[in-house]
């Protein structure tokens, strides 16, 4: 089993990072996991989400304590314990930043493997906007590799379709291969 | 029938609840679509703006109007469906009497939360328990898969034996879950329903009746005493439909209960909902150390499956029961209280005692859930140990 934490701040879109992540990972035969954890909602306040991803249904319920991989969608929460939580030398982060891996490492004194991508940076050249979750998803299917890209990126294009106008989701999809190509620490 | 290929959806738990209502089509929703309840009805709402569905939608004031106009609508002969959750099944309350004593078959999406004061929109199930006497089936289910073929079962259970039910979720935990749902066709759902056949309406003229009369000290107890003899009698229905189900569909869900490595079990926990998943996997890591741990996963709460617990525990030595509500009289929860009951007529019974966890979300991690077991095995080892105990709690 994988489990991914998300931590983010309300706006930026880390529990829709993890349902979109989730339903990709579906869409390649695994059994998924996707949560937000709640509590008063408000837009820049810390946000925690998580996913779950194994090849068999998975039956536990509770929130994630050691994740395998920590995705951070702001970098100011990286002076917060919540993003070290449960992390050690096996963890991988991916930071939203467009610091060098190894400068954010030492600065933060994180435990594990760094990569970083500026998610923020190429969110707001391609959609205009900071919403750096979608970039972040590319950069976390580049290091984890759980699923083959182009299937993923098919999953994610499907889901964005239901709910966006074509500009915003050929936007989105060209954040992620961004993301993917650009991301830091391989 | 059991190689089909079902469709795999990524669904939230309340996304579950509100896709299996647009594939049962009720003619009546009535529902207060905000918070205490879920989302549930938001989403259905929009089937309902986009010609989805042919229900009949009524945005009410408040839970108590909502059961209210359920109420009317099933009594005409309408397939009724609504969800709450919290606060807003408190306030349904005294109408919910009036549903299944009018032995109207409506169908209740719920969402476990815990009920105020303190405010908290998180999991217990302090809402249902407190309907527990309220004469409605009650199914609690582990999962977000599990609730969206709970409520289609759920139509046929209550058209049979006119008796409304509740199928629920844990807030949170599965209502905002995003999980894999293996989902039916359409065709599928509807054929498996099929049309209520109602035994009478309030809205036939050719045939008038009367509903909800004075009935005071001459009838009243024959009616409660059909009321309560309709509830034993749903068992039979309740099995039948859900094996029939699994049958015609491919699955294997449990009726009652699910009993989970309890062949050679020496002690076992019992527990419903979300933390029965958790704690399959306790009982296999406890398992792999030799412990001769079980589980029983109590799924239907009302009616009561008393004899299947006294026959599934008569030879373990120890039963953890878990509540994750506290009935406040100072001897643990509804479930435990009813479980330990159930055992009273064994030759030798088993010790047991209880654990009161996750009151207004508190997470359940597996720690805790191991944490139970070896209690329990303390308890089978012959310790003496508090009746009830508090997990997860600062104290």
């Amino acid at each position: 089993m994988v489990e991914i934490r998300w931590h983010g701040r309300g706006g930026l879109g880390a529990k829709t990072a993890a349902l979109l992540f989730g339903e990709a990972m579906m869409h390649s035969g695994m059994y998924i996991q996707a949560f937000p954890e709640y509590g008063p909602e408000r837009r820049g306040a810390p946000v925690t989400a998580y996913n779950r991803i194994d090849d068999k249904p998975i039956r536990v319920h509770f929130a994630i304590q050691k994740p395998n991989a920590v995705c951070v969608l702001d970098a100011t929460l990286l002076s917060t314990d919540a993003v070290r939580e449960g992390c050690d030398e096996s963890t991988v982060f991916i930071i939203n930043s467009s610091f060098d891996p190894l400068a954010i490492k030492k600065k933060f004194d994180l435990p594990g493997k760094v990569y970083t991508v500026d998610a923020s940076g190429i969110s707001e050249e391609v959609l205009g906007r900071n919403l750096p979750n979608t970039p972040m998803l590319g950069a976390l299917m580049k290091v984890v590799h759980l699923m083959d890209f182009e299937t993923f990126i098919e999953a994610v294009e499907a889901r964005l379709r239901i709910k966006y106008k074509p500009e915003v989701v050929e936007g989105n999809i060209k954040a992620i291969r961004r993301a993917y190509q650009e991301v830091k620490g391989l | 029938m059991t190689e089909k290929e079902r469709t795999k959806m990524a669904l939230t738990g309340n996304e579950a609840f509100a896709y299996a209502m647009k594939q049962i089509n009720p003619d009546v929703v009535a529902a207060y679509p905000i918070t205490p309840a879920t989302e549930i009805v938001q989403i259905f709402a929009k089937y309902v703006s986009d010609g989805e569905v042919d229900t009949e939608f009524v945005a009410v004031e408040s839970e108590h109007s909502a059961m209210s106009a359920c109420i009317g609508a099933s009594a005409s002969g309408a397939r009724v469906i609504t969800g709450t959750s919290s606060q807003g099944l408190a306030l349904m309350h005294e109408m919910l009497y009036i549903a299944s004593a009018l032995r109207l078959p409506i169908v209740l999406a719920e969402v476990n939360r815990a009920l105020s004061a303190p405010i908290n929109i998180h999991c217990d199930h302090s809402d249902t328990m407190g309907s527990r006497d309220a004469g409605w089936i009650q199914i609690y289910c582990e999962n977000a898969n599990e609730g969206y073929h709970t409520l289609i079962q759920a139509v046929r259970i209550a058209e049979t034996v006119n008796l409304p039910v509740m199928a629920t979720l844990d807030g949170f935990i599965i209502s905002h879950e995003m999980e894999v749902v293996e989902s039916l066709d359409t065709q599928e759902v509807r054929e498996f329903i099929g049309k209520r056949k109602p035994l009478y309406s309030v809205l036939d003229v050719e045939k008038p009746i009367m509903v909800g009369p004075l009935d005071l000290t001459d009838y009243y107890f024959e009616h409660k005493r059909q009321q309560i003899e309709a509830m034993k009698k749903s068992k039979a229905v309740i099995k039948e439909v859900i094996e029939e189900y699994n049958t015609k569909f491919g699955f294997d869900f449990p009726v009652f209960i699910e009993t989970y490595r309890m062949e050679d079990a020496e002690y076992a926990i019992l527990a419903m909902s979300s933390a029965a998943g958790t704690m399959k996997e306790a009982v296999d890591i406890r398992r792999s150390i030799g412990e001769k741990v079980g589980l029983v996963r109590l799924k239907v709460f009302r009616p009561f499956p008393f004899e299947l617990l006294t026959e599934v525990f008569k030879n373990v030595k120890a039963i953890g029961v878990m509540d994750r509500s506290d009935s406040v009289n100072s001897m643990g929860g509804p479930v435990f209280n009813e479980v330990r009951s159930s055992l009273y007529e064994l030759e030798t019974r088993p010790r047991i005692m209880n654990f009161v966890f996750g009151l207004g979300g508190r997470d359940f991690p597996m720690e805790d859930a191991l944490h139970i077991i070896d209690r329990v095995k303390e308890l089978k080892d012959g310790k003496k140990l508090d009746f009830v105990e508090y997990v997860g709690v600062r104290e």
